[in-house]
């Protein structure tokens, strides 16, 4: 006998234990929303896995989990980022991000039209990437155990063959390339939160980078030494994480660090530092000093990478400082963030 | 962005800068002090120093409102905020800063105390609107320049017949403060020459305007230049401080007059005066018990008082005695003479307030300046 199962009421139903349950309910939500939003061929032989074929050289795998407050921002929502996010940490080898995997954590009363447009969102950027999310998993936990919904992904790339992108690379001498203008994601997040809310024209700049950066590639090859992105904490953070890892100093020329007119003035007015905002669309490059203008130059073509600049140079430094000449003509270091960010009282 | 980059103008600090080296003599050393935490802040966030000739030194004030509060207000605000029908609101600096015993409303939040950060006096109002049934705590700090914006708050609370609504009030007074450093035999037994000068603060006097620093100036025999926050404001303050002193001048000079005028912002000091009164005495960390120091609610505002309405006691307790952050907030020591510095004491891991504010002397230091302080100990 056929049962007649309800369909899944995505205008005004929500997420309850049943569909984390592992019965009924949550195959019509794995299937009615999650396959709908993300359909491939892996996921449509319906297995708790997906194989897939690899070829000769190396693979590269990174893991993350977003907890995104709040779950939806000026520039996208919890489900682009976290496609993005996992993509950019792949990327960040030198690699080509490949596949996905996607776990789910939602907390009872979670409307599903919200998640329907979360995952219609990861389906999108996975698809603008050429990037498959082939394989996932479901939990639903009790309200007020999550604070709505965390997503945990997962990355598979593929190297190719002589790429060993590794902090300890860098050399005095080389080149700091970003490749863009700083502190989008944070702000658009921060003018987002209660309590916080104002108005801003600035968009996140959530965005896969696995593009941009097999064109720095093609134009670097092994004079790039280390990419990372600059998300919690910054450049600043990435640049003393890289300083530390490789035993040396970093002296940037703030006149030349990239911030558009509008976030600067969001962090005057809340008494914050562009270094330390997040991103989500941007990398930072340590590049040989004879690469330098090559690669530069390959991102400036490159749409994600048309605001780059060259930003100054590693050091010799036993202190391992990231010194910063400022615009006035004087020198300050940009230190790690502690704690979070707070705006200052008055 | 209009407004703040033409005060950020490399070509024109550097003239300034060769103005300063110009008219310093050099057989003088000239030691000004910053009063205002955000001047110190903005003097190493670009690298002011880098511009100075040898001679001219700022030396650190205690004008940041976080580093002066003593350990014992934040044991009470620790207290209150433990109290089951209790929302404390704060700012978001007042987080980490170390209670006597070392702990922090950062931990009492983790430990369950219902403990929230505003952006402004309007969250807290917001807050009690929304929770008719607890007692909402704002948690009122700064000096001169946000007390108005906590009257306005109890303004609004009255007319709004919030009940819950309560004020745990901390807020200080600069001149008072000014003149317990003057009188402070500190540098002259540490052996080190007076200060010559000071740069006067520049959001406390858009409100109480330059009269308030002209005894000060006269008592004393200092000149006193206002300055805005921005890197030629400062620049060109200890340049109009240096021709003071060259001139053997002690005059109270404006040179952030954009903003500041000789009386202040009128309104919001009868705002202020209809709501607070005097305290007798108030104690400042580093600087002890200063007499007509701090504001309180004046009676007829006590529903909004939460020292009456909980009846809290003041405390007194000893501040940690291997931190400097005292002598460094009289300006008598340097953040990196205390021993504390840089090793025990980060922003990580803060003995004294003075590395937790943003605008503390060692968290600019610490976080700005660190390759100079090393510098500075190697030399030493």
């Amino acid at each position: 006998m056929r049962v007649n199962q309800p369909k899944l009421d995505l205008e005004n139903g929500c997420v309850d234990l049943s569909h984390g349950s592992g019965g009924r309910d949550m195959e019509q939500l794995i299937s009615g929303l999650f396959h709908q939003a993300f359909g491939n061929k892996w996921l449509a032989r319906r297995n708790d896995q997906s194989a897939f074929n690899v070829g000769t050289g190396r693979m590269v795998m990174s893991t993350d989990a977003y907890v995104v407050s709040p779950l939806f921002f000026p520039g996208g929502n919890i489900g682009s980022l976290a496609v993005h996010g996992t993509i950019n940490d792949v990327a960040m080898a030198g690699a080509r991000p490949q596949y996905l995997s996607a776990s789910f954590i939602i907390e009872e009363g979670f409307r599903l039209l919200d998640l329907k447009s979360i995952a219609d969102s990861m389906g999108e950027a996975a698809r603008g990437a050429g990037v498959y999310i082939i394989t996932g998993d479901t939990k639903v936990v009790e309200r007020g155990k999550a604070d709505g919904l965390f997503i945990s992904t997962t990355g598979v790339g593929f190297l190719a063959d002589g790429l060993d992108l590794s902090a300890e690379k860098a050399r005095a001498g080389d080149r700091v390339l970003v490749s863009g203008s700083l502190g989008e994601h944070g702000v658009a997040i921060m003018s987002r939160r209660q309590n916080l809310a104002f108005q801003t024209q600035i968009i996140s700049d959530s965005a896969a980078l696995h593009d941009l950066v097999a064109v720095m590639v093609g134009a670097g090859g092994g004079g790039i030494r280390v990419m990372r992105d600059p998300t919690r904490g910054g450049l600043a953070a990435t640049l003393n994480e890289i300083a530390h890892q490789s035993g040396l100093g970093f002296r940037l020329q703030e006149n030349a660090i990239p911030v558009k007119p509008e976030v600067a003035a969001a962090c005057e007015l809340l008494g914050l530092d562009p270094l330390h905002l997040a991103n989500e669309g941007k990398l930072v490059a340590i590049v040989a000093p004879d690469m330098a203008d090559a690669v530069l130059a390959a991102m400036k073509a490159h749409r994600l990478g048309c605001d780059a600049a060259d930003i100054g140079e590693a050091i010799a430094d036993d202190h391992h400082f990231v010194q910063i000449a400022t615009s006035v003509g004087g020198v300050r270091i940009a230190d790690w963030l502690s704690g979070e960010q707070l705006p200052r009282i008055c | 962005m209009k407004y703040a980059e033409e005060f950020r103008d490399r070509t024109i600090a550097q003239g300034l800068a060769r103005a300063i080296a110009a008219q310093a003599n050099p057989q003088k050393t000239y030691r000004f002090m910053e009063f205002c935490g955000g001047h110190t802040h903005a003097i190493f966030r670009y690298g002011l120093e880098d511009l100075l000739p040898a001679n001219v030194r700022m030396i650190h004030g205690p004008g940041c409102p976080v580093c002066v509060l003593p350990a014992s207000r934040i044991d009470m605000a620790i207290g209150l905020a433990e109290r089951p029908e209790v929302t404390l609101c704060i700012y978001g600096d007042l987080m980490r800063v170390p209670g006597s015993q070392g702990q922090s409303l950062l931990r009492a939040k983790a430990l369950g105390a219902d403990i929230r950060m505003v952006y402004s006096t309007l969250d807290a109002i917001r807050s009690a609107e929304q929770a008719p049934n607890r007692e909402v705590v704002f948690f009122a700090i700064g000096f001169e320049t946000t007390t108005p914006a906590t009257a306005v708050m109890i303004r609004i609370a009255e007319k709004k017949r919030l009940k819950g609504l309560s004020v745990f009030c901390n807020h200080v007074l600069t001149p008072p403060a000014m003149h317990s450093i003057l009188g402070s035999p500190d540098m002259r037994n540490a052996g080190l020459p007076e200060i010559g000068g000071f740069i006067g603060p520049a959001h406390v006097s858009t409100i109480i305007g330059t009269q308030p620093y002209e005894c000060l100036a006269e008592e004393f025999g200092k000149p006193i230049v206002i300055a805005g926050f921005e890197p030629l404001d400062l620049m060109q303050a200890i340049l109009m401080l240096v021709r003071q002193v060259n001139d053997g001048r002690y005059e109270v000079e404006n040179q952030y007059s954009r903003a500041v005028k000789r009386a202040g912002n009128q309104r919001a000091r009868e705002e202020v005066s209809d709501i607070f009164e005097l305290r007798d005495q108030f104690e400042w960390h580093g600087l002890g018990l200063v007499p007509n120091s701090g504001l309180k609610l004046k009676k007829a505002y006590a529903q909004f008082d939460a020292e009456a309405r909980f009846a809290i006691h003041e405390l007194r307790v000893a501040d940690n005695p291997a931190c400097d952050c005292g002598a460094i907030l009289r300006g008598a020591r340097r953040p990196v003479d205390c021993r504390l510095f840089g090793n025990v004491c980060t922003p990580r891991t803060p003995i004294g307030s003075c590395m937790v504010s943003s605008e503390g002397a060692c968290a600019a230091y610490w976080k700005y300046g660190r390759h100079r302080a090393y510098q500075v100990m190697r030399a030493s």
